[in-house]
């Protein structure tokens, strides 16, 4: 096994992926020549050539929509979206097309297709570079959302959404790109999309995050117990849609205590939806309201303020002593 | 008539010494983010805008910095807003890709392509609200591949807005060269739409004000919107930091970093057959090799000294104006960062 960035390890699964299977194409702005603006797509031009790392046209919606018509028609397609703050030019092809073409032709077509990027805050960039919509993707029925929280899960999830015969809109936290690495085994490794895990076992209360946030979320849970003697129990969704209610339910029935962790707007965003969930599911052995951490519902703002934006330890720890105090 | 260079040459220069400044702040880390300058722009930009009257309105791309400071808007609140202060131009949360100044009708947007509708609809509302005003919309060539803007180009053709539509062309979208993501000629595109295109050469400050004139004349006078494809060279690359340009200009210190990967994804199992990876490698080594005969290492491509060699007919006031214009930015950067110091 290597110690791997996120980064690499997302490059790992494009190489092995593009050596099995043929039909994995990647394309995208600067995915080819240059290697991909964070590098993710680094050496798949040299090592497959140009019919097989394409160099597209400044067109988002072009990308995608090409995209579709290619994994209809056979191929498998993995398009980058430079910044996911510029996918809203896609957005018709996304929502209108690759996520209805399933369902619309009862099921005479499927669209087998990866559309990846990089997104969130955290790395003091303007506002197109920062932002949290997963929301509107997860959203979308027809449509699949994976996040990654660490090099290990990004490659084995990635694997699995180039396999997947539908689309998948997977969204890197940039902010974690090249923050630590991780131990990557060089043979294949899938995870099911679709499950979540359980990233830190405990019985008093039940933090839940995805993506970048996942680190203050578990820096939280270790002062809960160093600080309050407190074992907070931590779940990383890993996929937004199909959300695995199953785990975070249980965990809660168990619990009785539940924080949910996010930088996304906090109105309608992901957290709403958890929480229905736990109060569907588990309403009868809450023994507190359930609180949400997450980013205000402002467009992310630009540098001096992107921290005060991010929910951090603090702001994490200070809705779960609320929790456990009620 | 003809332009006064004069007046041409201090927007030019006083944007390029602000723009360095804040290269300078960029690299010492107090500007956060990427970088997108306008140094070799200069030209376009001020045989554009130094005809622009009250209520004109511009669109602007995620290059807009040059375009706000010869349009009139202070220098200090725009380096304020790329310091992230509350006191800039936008409150410090825009950044230098989302300038926006209502007292000059301008907006921005970090999105290619955007500047077209944007400009689309302000030479609609110009034409119905105060007529005799016109629209610019600032865009780089890549662009030309977003369909918002091949819309834009319609409906201003369709209905005869006053809009000008300028294409900042230099060759490459990032790290693509635009000539392998793009069929046809951007000019053919235009005369598709049956708007009026004109090629310039975008380093050439007179003749991009003469080029401008015309399109400027035509639209305010009711004759509909007119494509200004101007050639030009951006001396920093796509940002600050740019690797291809940093590769060239220091290649013992960047192409090991290089060269270890590319070696070996070359030698990766698997994959493509040796001929075509030999192919790819080629044309990474053609890129460089580019690169270093790159028009970006080429002073004959930069607009500023170009027309200030026009001005040395009369050195004692080009050195006074050169001197005056440096002493006030110095003051600006100075006052700016007075702020932000702890």
């Amino acid at each position: 096994m290597a110690k791997m960035t996120m980064v690499q390890a997302l490059n790992l699964a494009l190489t092995q992926e593009m050596a099995e299977d043929d039909r994995v194409i990647v394309l995208g702005e600067d995915v080819g020549r240059d290697g991909g603006v964070f590098r993710v797509t680094d050496g798949l031009f040299e090592t497959y050539g140009e019919s097989r790392a394409l160099d597209t046209p400044l067109g988002e919606a072009g990308i995608v929509g090409m995209a579709i018509g290619m994994a209809i028609y056979g191929l498998r397609p993995v398009a980058e979206i430079q910044f996911s703050g510029f996918i809203y030019q896609a957005f018709h092809q996304i929502e209108q097309h690759a996520a209805r073409i399933r369902w619309r032709s009862r099921g005479r077509f499927n669209v087998p297709m990866v559309i990846r990027a990089p997104f969130a805050a955290g790395v003091r960039a303007l506002e197109h570079h920062s932002e949290s919509r997963e929301a509107y993707f997860a959203h979308t029925p027809g449509l699949k959302m994976v996040i990654p929280s660490g090099p290990r899960n990004a490659r084995a999830l990635l694997v699995s959404a180039i396999r997947d015969p539908d689309p998948v809109v997977f969204f890197e936290p940039k902010s974690i790109y090249r923050a630590f690495r991780e131990e990557v085994p060089e043979d294949e490794e899938v995870m099911e999309i679709g499950k979540s895990v359980i990233a830190r076992e405990g019985q008093d209360l039940t933090l839940i995050s995805y993506g970048a946030m996942m680190r203050p979320t578990l820096a939280a849970a270790d002062r809960l117990t160093e600080e309050d003697g407190v074992q907070a129990e931590v779940i990383d969704l890993l996929t937004l849609s199909p959300l695995d209610d199953t785990l975070f339910t249980t965990s809660v029935r168990k619990t009785g205590r539940a924080v949910i962790v996010h930088e996304a707007h906090r109105s309608f965003g992901p957290g709403a939806e958890i929480a229905s969930r736990i109060m569907e599911r588990s309403f009868w052995t809450l023994e507190a309201p359930i609180k949400r951490v997450t980013g205000y519902d402002v467009v992310v703002p630009f540098f001096a303020r992107e921290q005060a934006y991010l929910p951090d330890v603090e702001r994490v720890l200070s809705a779960a002593r609320e929790t456990l105090r009620a | 008539m003809a332009p006064d260079l004069w007046t041409l040459y201090p927007l030019m220069l006083r944007s390029r010494l602000f723009e360095q400044a804040i290269a300078d702040l960029w690299r010492d880390g107090l500007i956060s983010g990427e970088m997108h300058l306008g140094t070799g722009e200069e030209a376009i930009i001020a045989g554009v805008v130094s005809q622009l009257q009250d209520g004109d309105a511009m669109a602007l791309d995620h290059r807009g910095t040059a375009a706000l400071l010869m349009r009139g808007v202070d220098p200090g609140l725009i380096l304020r807003e790329l310091l992230g202060r509350a006191t800039g131009l936008c409150g410090g949360v825009g950044g230098h890709m989302h300038l926006f100044s209502r007292d000059h009708l301008a907006a921005s947007s970090g999105i290619v392509g955007a500047s077209g509708p944007a400009a689309t609809g302000f030479a609609l509302a110009a034409q119905a609200l105060r007529p005799g005003t016109i629209a610019i919309a600032f865009f780089g060539e890549g662009a030309m591949n977003q369909g918002m803007l091949m819309e834009s180009l319609n409906l201003a053709s369709v209905w005869a807005l006053p809009v000008v539509f300028v294409c900042k062309d230099d060759g490459w979208a990032i790290t693509t060269q635009s000539a392998s993501a793009t069929g046809g000629s951007l000019s053919d595109r235009a005369h598709g739409f049956g708007v009026p295109a004109v090629e310039v050469d975008g380093r050439d400050v007179s003749k991009v004000w003469s080029a401008v004139h015309s399109a400027i004349e035509r639209a305010r006078s009711g004759g509909g919107p007119t494509f200004l494809h101007a050639q030009c060279v951006h001396l920093e690359g796509h940002f600050m930091g740019f690797q291809l340009l940093r590769s060239v200009r220091d290649p013992l210190g960047q192409v090991p970093a290089i060269a270890l990967p590319l070696t070996q994804s070359f030698l990766r199992p698997g994959g493509a057959p040796l001929r075509e990876r030999v192919a790819g490698l080629m044309h990474v080594a053609g890129v460089m090799r580019a690169t270093q005969h790159d028009p970006r290492q080429d002073l004959a491509n930069d607009p500023v000294p170009r027309v200030r060699q026009a001005l040395l007919v009369d050195p004692e006031r080009l050195l006074a104006l050169e001197d005056r214009i440096a002493g006030e930015l110095v003051e600006i950067v100075a006052s700016a960062l007075g702020e932000v110091s702890p």
